[in-house]
């Protein structure tokens, strides 16, 4: 199975002429299928049952949503390593907010947004209109969230408010999908989602139709793929790009908030990692470094791809706690190295 | 108003404007301001101590000591990234990491299976040169991610800056090794008895010489900033830009094991989520405080050198106005944007030109 699909692409390139963002797509599509088809073959039926499905979209809703928005800063050719940081500073502020400062769960909301939002615009000027390199600029973001983290609260603790625990444990039951326990008489259990996962999905759609099917959107792909023609086309490349740190900083604020709602709590190493996972995500989406290139659907899978082989790792025994950090790695490298090579082999077939 | 004292005036002013453009200037200027501001704000920031320690010893105290002693790893470091930074034209954000890789590696081959031996499994500096040799190694494959698969060094180097804790942890298979019972070990990172400057300030005088001699006989200062300026037309001048971006990959691989080396001798144990943490925003902060550019090319070593020192200089600064470790991340960014700020061509065009309207036309009024 898993030779099939690996061949497939590179088939389909020769006849179809497939453009990079078709090519890189099919293959993290195909890797992923490949590689939950292994985990079921080798690990056994537990990853048969739908709601380990649906489990591994509730633990990653939130990185679904950050990664989104660093996929679209990646199009436009820069890049946001602050998303972690920022994850971590929403959780920790909404939760003071709810427990200490006396606030309700609207505001909080409103606190998340605006904390992605401030991060976003700020980045976004420095880099779009004052053109500095946007490593530097969120690097510095990534060190200031996690500073006021630390800033803001010190302590670990759980979310004791009542209408915050019910909003965190409110269950979606799909009809209809879900599996028999081991009671005797088996008993049918439904599959659930939470409230994390319909906002990601929400979001996947929403961002998928904006670079799809709006000039809004295919104005990144224009600014990322060449700055200097999408100039002369008449886009407006400094406009362009703040937008895309924007949107980036604002679905950051929205994926902190889904975070803190599956979390439930507020803790300086939050979401440590994060912007690792969520540039390895869009990476292995298919989204290239370079720019010009990318796909919403592609970085959707390449979450699901991550949070796969990190559960085929866990449960091969290999769960001591260093294990994972060095996987996510290797997932990553493997791709940034197989990318680079097929860039230099396009340019030397052009 | 007589001619010769507006002679004097514009000369002075010439030679102030040759001091500002210089660019030792930044680094220099930040340190006076940092200087004056303690100097205000609480002048006992200055006292230094001599202090008898627990062997019979007598070693110097004090901020400035701190300073001298915290900055110099940090200038090792510098040593390391202003070479990468020239020649690549971004940045290794990895070196937190690796130096957790150095020194557990340092560790392991000292204590061999067992983390709590009664004597050492192996002289010091094997395992000195082992942790310098295993650095260099993943520097080296910093250096070919990015020279060999262009890749930007940033995200290159993300892969070691988030594995290579689990890394170091896995080395030594999540033990905490500790080498205490070996005093000879804890010299290099704290005082040799009988000298009362820290050592890490000797090693970094070394390193400084061994760098100045190389920039002075050798050409790869040349190099690197050829190959950072352009690289294209260094290939075309004969120059090999990959060889080079790997080879300075490479030097801040050593640098990185020599920093590890200081820092687990220190303690004499290791803590991998805690040790080195957040150095590598120090490391950049460094370069960019010299007045380099972040986008590669030129580069002052003197600048970047001085600029690791102001750094520890602040950071002291802002821990003695109680600052916790944690927090220290969020000043130190705001201090980056703002030098990135103002190192930014438009903004710096806005303030040259806002500064030639405002004091241009005053001098010649005066002297007209």
């Amino acid at each position: 199975m898993a030779k099939e699909v690996t061949n497939a692409p590179v088939e389909k390139k020769k006849k179809v002429g497939m453009t990079d963002s078709n090519l890189l797509l099919v293959i993290t599509v195909g890797v992923f299928f490949a590689m939950y088809l292994g985990a079921i073959v080798f690990e056994g039926e537990g990853f048969l049952k739908p709601q380990s499905f649906m489990n591994m979209l509730n633990a990653n809703a939130a990185l679904i949503i950050t990664a989104c928005g660093l996929s679209l800063v990646m199009i436009t050719g820069g890049i946001d390593i602050s998303v972690g940081g920022v994850v971590a500073l929403v959780s920790m502020t909404c939760a003071m907010c709810l427990d200490e400062w006396g606030g309700n769960i609207f505001i909080s909301i409103l606190i998340a947004l605006g904390i992605g939002l401030a991060f976003g615009i700020v980045q976004g000027l420095l880099v779009a209109y004052l053109d500095i390199q946007p490593f530097i600029v969120s690097l510095a973001g990534m060190f200031f969230a996690r500073g006021m983290t630390t800033i803001v609260n010190t302590k670990p603790f759980n979310v004791a408010n009542k209408d915050f625990v019910a909003l965190k444990d409110y269950r979606i039951y799909i009809p209809g999908l879900g599996s028999y326990n081991n009671a005797k008489p088996p008993k049918f259990i439904e599959a659930y989602i939470s409230i994390g996962v319909v906002v990601a999905i929400a979001v996947v759609i929403l961002m998928f139709v904006i670079l799809k099917w709006t000039r809004f959107g295919r104005n990144f792909y224009a600014v990322g793929g060449n700055r200097q023609s999408a100039l002369m086309l008449g886009i407006n490349v400094k406009r362009t790009r703040f937008f895309s740190h924007l949107i980036c900083g604002l679905l950051a604020g929205i994926g902190g908030y889904v975070y803190f709602l599956y979390k439930g709590s507020g803790s300086a190493t939050n979401a440590a990692g994060m912007e690792m996972d969520a540039i390895a995500a869009s990476i292995i989406g298919g989204t290239l470094l370079t720019g010009g290139v990318g796909n919403i659907i592609g970085t959707f899978f390449g979450v699901l791809s991550l949070s796969t082989i990190k559960d085929i790792v866990t449960s091969a025994g290999l769960d001591d706690p260093w294990w994972t950090g060095i996987t996510t790695a290797g997932m990553l490298c493997l791709f940034l190295v197989i990318q680079s090579i097929i860039m230099i082999y396009k340019k030397k077939q052009d | 108003m007589s001619g010769s004292t507006t002679k004097n005036k514009s000369s002075f002013i010439q030679i102030l404007q040759s001091m500002v453009s210089n660019q030792i200037f930044i680094p220099i200027a930040a340190l006076l301001l940092l200087a004056l501001f303690n100097l205000i704000v609480d002048p006992s920031f200055y006292s230094i101590t001599l202090k008898e320690s627990n062997d019979g010893f007598s070693t110097l105290q004090g901020n400035l000591i701190s300073i001298l002693d915290f900055g110099s790893e940090l200038a090792i470091l510098a040593i390391g990234m202003t070479f990468v930074t020239s020649a690549s034209g971004g940045q290794d954000i990895s070196v937190g990491a690796t130096i957790a890789i150095a020194g557990s590696a340092i560790l392991r081959i000292l204590c061999g299976d067992n983390p709590r031996p009664s004597e050492l499994q192996a002289p010091i500096f094997v395992a000195v040169i082992v942790g310098c040799i295993v650095a260099m190694l993943f520097g080296a494959f910093n250096g070919v991610l990015v020279s060999f698969f262009n890749i930007q060094p940033m995200v290159a180097t993300l892969i070691l800056f988030t594995a290579g804790r689990s890394i170091a942890s896995w080395i030594n298979n999540g033990q905490l090794p500790d080498v205490s019972f070996e005093p000879s070990f804890g010299y290099w990172g704290t005082y040799i008895p009988g000298v009362p400057i820290p050592t890490p300030f000797f090693i970094a005088v070394v390193c400084f010489i061994v760098t100045g001699l190389i920039l002075k006989f050798t050409t790869l200062g040349l190099y690197s900033q050829s190959v950072g300026i352009n690289e294209s037309s260094a290939k075309l001048n004969g120059l090999n830009p990959k060889m080079i971006k790997l080879v300075t990959f490479v030097i801040l691989g050593l640098c990185v094991g020599i920093c590890g080396f200081i820092k687990v001798s220190r303690l004499s144990q290791i803590n991998y989520s805690v040790i080195a943490k957040d150095i590598e925003m120090d490391a950049i902060l460094a370069v960019a405080l010299g007045g380099n550019a972040l986008g590669g090319g030129k580069f002052n070593m003197t600048a970047s050198i001085l600029g690791a020192y102001v750094i520890q200089f602040l950071t002291t600064t802002l821990y003695k106005y109680g600052v916790s470790a944690d927090a220290l991340p969020a000043y130190k960014a705001v201090v980056v944007i703002l030098l990135v700020v103002f190192s930014a061509p438009t903004v710096r065009d806005g303030l040259s030109n806002f500064w030639k309207k405002n004091f241009g036309k005053k001098a010649v009024k005066e002297v007209g």
